[in-house]
């Protein structure tokens, strides 16, 4: 188990990590997500031993490991970029922490075997990485990690320049990959679909801040703060003042402040007879985007840009006004400091 | 489409005018000249390879090219090593950077005659500040008149000029490997000599090609320095292929003989830059058919 305690770091008065309190189980996959420069690859720096936290304590069962060299910590990392080390062969790259390890020949030609195996290399041994493709090289660099059986491993952003067809097939094998070795393992991304398929627990950061931390689908369902929701929402999470929205302000009781949040899927087109249980909206379109199966409709709300994720193959002309519909049930409110109006029903997605 | 032929040759003309006034013309009246004899009067005889065989089998060009080849070899095993280790030891970042790279770029703007007259001075035994301190330690030095303290001098000089080059070349290629490998490498526990031998060097393999290519070709070539030096001596000590040439050309006025020889020192310089090339690049591409090797 890792816990981080109220780790702080400060590079030039700027804050990098602001009073980070976490706590990693083994065998559980850990997803810190957020966007670039809030904080992720800083934390696993700090995770690593590689940058000293200003503040805070790092355990490691229980055990500070905050003076500890990175030598001499059991970790493994791998990165956005693919290194490897470019003179030396795959089978001698995946080879070489154990190498470093000292241990005997056939113990390391069996584990780089199994290794090889598992992430489907066994063909390519005697190659050098540069003649590799893209992910066949993160291969390599996730074998690396994977022989050394670290007891903490950290993969910052590991399937980020890679082609989406790699990208999946590779995201689907890691979780099993590492759940096996029992160890406490860390990923971040910027995407919170890629959170959300790998599932497990995520930290959502923000500008070095955790905003929240819990399973993966409470924090997308649920979310107890503006930010996170916004953080987990790929379209952009529509928003819009409540102010002014006569229906939704009896809906949400006496208050005429916040924020309403409404993600694009959940968006549709309005019926003809409008139901007790729905809100409707008007908006002018500005541009739409067909993919075949959905349509995204950009639209402007009360002065805000709005998406909405329709099903099917829809065309509007540019200007035009149309009227949309939620579930009130589908929608998330905010008060004005970005926290959680709950409803009392409770949401659904 | 016959039109459009005879456009493109329009196009290419220009460059093809260049390459033969700077280029191939002034090389044919090289060959012009090795391949005659002339008594002034511009009277010309025809004396086909004479020259090329007299000038291989002569014991004055193969002292020369011997001295050129000794004279490279040690530039190189003492150049590069020594670039590479100053580049590893260079700050990556702050102002230290820019203060290093203009103390490393300084000798390489002195012109070559200067940096000659200052080593010269540098090293008389009577008013030298070099030659006056060795002097007065005790040791005997005197490039004018000892074979090894002219080597010794013409080759410090080298390395004092020349050695930024390297420096430079292998600092930008050291500069361009991000720094993740390097924490990779931390992580991994990698040591000191584990980053050059794994990351590093590899990742300067390119640039060190240059290097070591363009460290040869000039040191096999240097005339200006020994020339304002040594002059070629003691007696014909430091005469080294292109001080000979000179000799021949201008001194006894032999153009036959010395249009030859520049010839062959011409080949000689292509000859050994390609086996240069050939193996360096050899050693980066082997990784294809490399035999598993366990």
């Amino acid at each position: 188990m890792l816990t981080l305690e109220n780790i702080s770091r400060r590079v030039d008065s700027q804050d990098y990590l602001v009073d980070i309190s976490l706590e990693f189980q083994r065998g559980e996959l850990n997803i810190l997500l957020g966007p670039t420069l809030s904080g992720k690859t800083s934390l696993m720096r700090v995770m690593a031993g590689l940058d000293r936290p200003d503040s805070g304590r790092i355990l490691f069962d229980g055990e500070s490991v905050l003076g500890e060299p990175v030598q001499q910590r059991d970790l493994a990392m791998v990165y956005q970029q693919f290194i490897n080390y470019p003179s030396l062969t795959v089978y001698e790259n995946i080879a070489s922490p154990l190498r470093v390890a000292g241990l005997a020949e056939a113990a390391i030609k069996s584990r780089v075997a199994q290794a090889a195996d598992l992430l489907k290399l066994t063909a390519y041994l005697d190659r050098k990485p540069g003649n590799l493709s893209g992910g066949q090289q993160q291969r390599v660099a996730l074998a690396r990690a994977l022989v050394k059986r670290a007891s903490l491993v950290l993969l910052d952003e590991p399937l980020a320049n890679l082609d989406y067809k790699l990208r999946e097939e590779l995201r689907a094998e890691l979780p099993t990959l590492f759940a096996e070795l029992g160890a406490v393992l860390v990923y971040a991304t910027t995407e919170p679909s890629e959170a959300l398929v790998l599932g497990g627990k995520t930290a959502c950061l923000s500008e070095g801040r955790v905003e929240q931390f819990g399973p993966t689908l409470t924090l997308y369902r649920d979310p107890n703060t503006l930010m996170t929701a916004k953080l987990f929402s790929d379209p952009p999470l529509n928003t819009a003042a409540v102010k002014g929205m006569n229906e939704l302000q009896r809906f949400i009781g006496s208050s005429d402040t916040g924020t309403l949040a409404v993600r694009a899927h959940h968006l549709r087109l309005a019926s003809e007879i409008p139901t007790a249980s729905t809100f409707e909206i008007r908006g002018r379109v500005d541009v739409i985007e067909i993919t075949g199966s959905e349509t995204f409709v950009h639209l402007q709300f009360m002065g805000q840009p709005w998406v909405a994720q329709l099903d099917g193959m829809h065309t509007f002309r540019p200007g035009a006004e149309i009227a949309l519909e939620f579930e009130l049930d589908d929608c998330l409110l905010f008060d004005d400091n970005g926290v959680r109006v709950r409803k009392p029903s409770g949401g659904r997605i | 489409m016959k039109m459009q032929h005879n456009k493109a040759w329009f196009m290419v003309l220009p460059m093809l005018l260049v390459v033969a006034v700077s280029a191939i013309i002034p090389l044919m009246t090289v060959v012009n000249y090795s391949v005659q004899d002339s008594f002034g009067n511009n009277e010309f005889f025809w004396v086909g390879t004479e020259w090329f065989q007299e000038i291989l089998a002569s014991e004055r060009f193969h002292n020369a090219l011997q001295r050129t080849l000794l004279f490279s070899g040690l530039i190189l095993v003492i150049e590069i090593p020594l670039g590479i280790s100053i580049a590893l030891a260079m700050p990556r970042r702050g102002i230290a950077v820019s203060f290093c790279l203009v103390l490393m770029a300084l000798p390489l703007l002195i012109p070559w005659n200067v940096v000659g007259t200052i080593w010269q001075v540098f090293g008389r035994v009577d008013i030298g500040l070099l030659g006056r301190g060795l002097s007065s330690l005790g040791i005997d030095y005197n490039y004018t008149q000892d074979v090894f303290d002219a080597w010794v001098t013409l080759i410090v000089m080298d390395v004092w000029h020349w050695t930024s080059l390297v420096v430079l070349l292998c600092y930008s290629g050291l500069v361009s490997i991000p720094e993740v490998y390097y924490q990779a490498a931390r992580i991994d526990g990698a040591s000191r000599w584990s980053v050059f031998r794994f990351i590093q060097l590899p990742k300067i393999k390119r640039v060190l090609l240059i290097a070591v290519l363009l460290r040869f070709m000039d040191s096999f070539m240097i005339y200006t320095e020994p020339f304002v030096v040594t002059g070629g001596g003691p007696g014909n000590a430091t005469t080294f292929l292109s001080i000979d040439l000179v000799q021949m050309a201008v001194g006894q006025f032999d153009l036959g003989p010395a249009a030859a020889m520049s010839l062959i020192y011409f080949l000689v310089i292509l000859l050994l830059s390609w086996v240069f090339y050939t193996v360096m690049t050899s050693l980066d591409n082997d990784s294809n058919s490399a035999g598993r090797g366990r």
